[in-house]
């Protein structure tokens, strides 16, 4: 559940420039997507589910979260970070 | 006549490629297809193509972005560590820039670089640059009045001197007209602070509004100790401002008022009235880290590993700085690259042998019977195997069967 019930005016860091967008990936495409890289999860980079921003989507351990990142060499680019619970 | 029919417009030639471009959308990064389309029209419009031709470019791009491509098993860490290592012994040792004229000084050069890499908790010069919302970014004044809010001031800040008066069972708190105007502080405010620690009456002098006493509650048993333990206690009592953030300077950048602080706490800046959140932005990485996340702490170190580089003159590739980056917060944490490597500890017994104390490390290495897979480069230069890089990573297998029926084959 994402942690709505916090105080009101404090500032949204989904919206701070440094942040790009993240978004947590249905499993049924999580598998598509992890076949296609020939990967395990766990081989993927990792992202702590105490992290602010894994806090704000809500996202539990075992999830994929796709991260749309600005990058100067390629414009854009999406990457994957595997939910780790540590 | 038919001929000079030949001019196709742009669309028209997307529409008859469209597979082919679909394919390029999908390789390609999404900045040099972009280039790639937008060049395409340009040249259809002034100089006119065909399809055919289009098709032949968008083709060559491809095959060029292939060749482009690092090669599997090319051993990327290492080339990234001799590219950044060389250029780094060019930067300067000297730790301290002084930025602007009498601004305050921030770590450069090499020193910043290492505690970067190190991923050190708190630089030795915490620095943030806060940006103001609409109201508040073009006029001075009002800028400053945000720089108040935030600049953390103690009654030390505004006091000429605090004394004690053992006569009166006291302590006189002398407050400085000019550090009082400077701070934007009112003596209500410093009076209001003192009741807050209760300690005792607060009484604004008679003939000076500027000398405020506070008397203590008269008890027996009171130490010249105590009296100095409540003297620090008055010293340090908060009047306002954030935590950490000891000193705000307005600057000018490019059109608007920016305040550069020394020290740094983003959490509560980041919530202050004036601030513009989504720019303000902080030297230290762990803060990032904790705030915004393990990606924004990423781009946050490539950002500062750029600008130290550049800072000196140097040139790297991006690449490099990027993959260190990635490594680094790999984990969801960031974690330091120190003299060990990554993670701080090798596997391997021989590849800690070879790089110090060897035979220390061997000698407990067999003590307690460790077994070495030989997967990294020192090992197998040791032994004088093949390293796991380049070709040397690949393997040959053969499928006899296909091989024996074509034998038979050609035997007929």
């Amino acid at each position: 559940m994402p942690k709505s019930t916090k105080r009101k005016k404090t500032f949204n860091i989904l919206e701070h420039e440094l942040v790009p967008k993240h978004e947590i990936v249905p499993p049924e495409e999580a598998v598509k997507i992890l076949r296609e890289l020939g990967v395990r999860p766990e081989q993927l980079p990792w992202i702590r589910v105490t992290d602010p921003v894994a806090r704000m989507l809500g996202a539990k351990p075992g999830d994929i979260i796709r991260i749309y990142r600005k990058s100067p060499t390629a414009g854009e680019i999406v990457v994957y970070r595997y939910v780790v619970g540590y | 006549m038919s001929e000079l029919k030949l001019i196709w417009d742009w669309e028209t030639i997307k529409q008859s490629i469209k597979d082919l471009l679909e394919q390029a959308k999908q390789r390609l990064p999404k900045r040099i297809y972009e280039e790639l389309e937008t060049k395409l029209k340009e040249t259809t419009s002034k100089y006119g193509l065909t399809p055919e031709e289009a098709k032949k470019i968008i083709e060559y791009v491809l095959q060029e972005y292939d060749n482009s491509l690092i090669e599997p098993a090319e051993p990327v860490g290492t080339v990234a560590a001799q590219s950044i290592g060389e250029p780094g012994t060019q930067m300067t040792l000297r730790t301290f820039h002084y930025a602007g004229v009498r601004e305050f000084n921030v770590t450069l050069g090499l020193p910043r670089f290492i505690e970067l890499v190190d991923a050190k908790k708190e630089p030795s010069t915490p620095i943030m640059y806060i940006y103001l919302d609409e109201e508040h970014r073009y006029d001075e004044q009002k800028a400053r009045e945000v720089a108040r809010r935030i600049e953390f001031t103690r009654i030390v800040n505004v006091a000429s001197e605090v004394d004690i008066d053992l006569m009166n069972f006291s302590i006189i708190v002398r407050l400085d007209p000019v550090m009082l105007e400077d701070k934007g502080v009112s003596i209500d405010q410093v009076k209001k602070t003192l009741e807050r620690l209760k300690i005792g009456e607060i009484e604004q002098s008679p003939n000076d509004p500027y000398t405020i006493i506070i008397k203590l509650p008269p008890t027996e048993s009171i130490s010249i100790m105590d009296l100095q333990k409540k003297r620090e206690k008055v010293l340090n009592a908060k009047i306002k401002g954030i935590r950490k953030i000891r000193r705000v300077v307005i600057q000018r950048i490019g059109d608007e008022y920016v305040l550069v602080t020394e020290g740094s706490n983003l959490k509560e800046v980041l919530n202050v009235p004036g601030v513009d959140p989504t720019r303000t932005i902080t030297n230290s990485i762990k803060e990032i880290e904790e705030v915004l996340g393990i990606e924004a702490a990423r781009a946050a170190l490539i950002r500062e590993m750029k600008n130290v580089l550049d800072e000196q003159g140097l040139d790297v590739d991006i690449r490099h700085l990027i993959l260190v980056a990635d490594i680094m917060t790999q984990t969801g944490r960031i974690r330091q690259i120190g003299r060990h490597g990554v993670s701080g500890e090798k596997l391997s017994a021989l590849a800690r042998a070879a790089f110090e104390m060897t035979v220390q490390n061997l000698y407990e290495a067999a003590a307690s019977g460790e077994e070495d897979r030989l997967l990294g480069v020192a090992e197998n230069v040791i032994v004088g195997g093949v390293v796991n890089v380049g070709t040397g990573m690949v393997e040959v297998y053969m499928n006899p069967q296909p091989l024996r029926q074509a034998a038979e084959q050609s035997r007929g």
